[in-house]
C-alpha cells in the first residue's frame, strides 16, 4: 500500500514531466495505461526532452525493461499454466510487487503480486490523470522537487527489502558498476550491466544460504 | 502517427514482449540452486543503479544537486523509519526547498 501511494506521486510527476517532453495530456495519460512501466516511460520521456528520436527512446524504454527478464525468469516456476498463460501472467511484474512477492527463497506469492500490482496500476494511472491535467496549476516541476521522487522511491524499496549484508553489499557494487559507466555507456545500458553484480550470488556460501532457506 | 503515438506503440510492445519472455524462457523449470543465488540477488543490484543514475548523473556527466540532497535524506528516513512515503516526501520537500534557496 505504501508503495501505490508513493507510486501516485511518481505518476504526478510523470504526468507532468512528460508535456515538458511535448506529450498531450492524453498521451501522457494513455502511456501509463497502456505501458505501465514508470522507469521505462521516465527513460523514453527524457530521450525525447533531449531531443532523441523515437527509435531511441524505445530503445532506452527496452534496456530499462531488460530487468524484467531477469525477475520474470526467477517468477517463472512460481507461475501455472502453460506458456501462454505464463505470458500473460508475467505481465504483472513491477518492481515493487515483484520485490513484494519474493520470498525470499526463490519462490513467490502468486497472489501477493496479483494484488498489490492492481492496487499500484490504479494509483498509477489515477496520479498520471491528477499530473497530466493539474499540471498547470501545480507550476514547475523541478521546483517543486518532483523529480527526486523517482529515485527516493527506487532508494526506499531498496532499503526495506535488502536488509542482509550480503544484499547491501551486491546494491552497493550495483551502484559502483552503474556509475563508472554513466560518462561512457548510452543510457539504460549502466543500470543493466550493473544487474551483474547480482553474480555474487555465485559464491558458495551464497549458495548454500540460498538452499538453506528454501529448506 | 505522431511522436508519442509512435513512442507509446513502440514502448507497449517491448514492455509486454519482456515481460512475457521471462516466465516463459525457461519452460517453468524449477531453478536450480546457483540461479537462485543469483537471482535473489537480482533486486538489491538493479535498484541500487537505479537510484545512482537518477541522482548522481545528468545524461553522460556525474553530478550532485538539491535532488542529491533530498534523495539521500529520503533514504534515511526509509532507513531509520522503514516508511516510503515518509521517504518520498521528505526527499520532494528537501529538494524543493534547496532550489528555492
Amino acid at each position: 500500500m505504501p508503495f501505490a501511494v508513493a507510486g501516485g506521486l511518481l505518476a504526478l510527476s510523470f504526468g507532468v514531466v512528460a508535456q515538458n517532453a511535448g506529450f498531450t495530456e492524453l498521451a501522457a495519460i494513455a502511456m501509463s495505461a497502456i505501458v505501465f512501466a514508470g522507469s521505462a516511460q521516465f527513460a523514453a520521456i527524457a530521450i525525447l526532452a533531449q531531443g532523441g528520436t523515437v527509435g531511441a527512446a524505445v530503445a532506452a524504454a527496452a534496456l530499462m525493461n531488460s530487468r524484467f527478464l531477469a525477475m520474470g525468469a526467477a517468477l517463472g516456476p512460481s507461475l501455472p499454466g502453460r506458456a501462454l498463460r505464463r505470458a500473460a501472467q508475467g505481465q504483472a511484474v513491477v518492481d515493487a510487487s515483484w520485490a513484494l512477492a519474493a520470498r525470499g527463497d526463490g519462490s513467490f506469492d502468486r497472489g501477493l503480486l496479483f494484488g498489490s500490482t492492481a492496487i499500484q496500476y490504479v494509483t498509477w494511472v489515477g496520479g498520471t490523470i491528477a499530473g497530466a491535467l493539474g499540471g498547470g496549476v501545480l507550476g514547475d516541476p523541478k521546483a517543486l522537487g518532483l523529480d527526486a521522487i523517482y529515485p527516493a522511491f527506487f532508494l526506499a524499496l531498496l532499503l526495506t527489502e535488502a536488509r542482509s549484508g550480503r544484499a547491501l553489499g551486491v546494491a552497493a557494487l550495483g551502484a559502483l558498476i552503474a556509475l563508472a559507466l554513466v560518462p561512457f555507456a548510452p543510457p539504460g545500458v549502466p543500470v543493466l550491466v550493473a544487474s551483474l553484480a547480482a553474480l555474487a550470488g555465485l559464491t558458495r556460501t551464497a549458495r548454500a544460504e540460498a538452499q538453506e532457506q528454501q529448506r | 502517427m505522431s511522436t508519442s503515438a509512435a513512442v507509446i506503440a513502440g514502448c507497449a510492445v517491448v514492455t509486454a514482449t519482456i515481460k512475457a519472455a521471462g516466465p516463459v524462457a525457461l519452460g517453468g523449470r524449477e531453478l536450480p540452486g546457483w540461479f537462485t543465488g543469483v537471482v535473489v540477488l537480482l533486486a538489491p543490484a538493479l535498484l541500487a543503479a537505479l537510484v545512482v543514475t537518477q541522482t548522481f548523473a545528468d545524461g553522460h556527466r556525474l553530478m550532485a544537486g538539491p535532488e542529491t540532497a533530498g534523495v539521500l535524506a529520503g533514504g534515511a528516513v526509509a532507513w531509520k523509519t522503514g516508511s516510503v512515503i515518509g521517504c518520498v516526501l521528505v526527499a520532494a520537500l528537501l529538494t524543493a526547498g534547496l532550489r528555492a534557496l
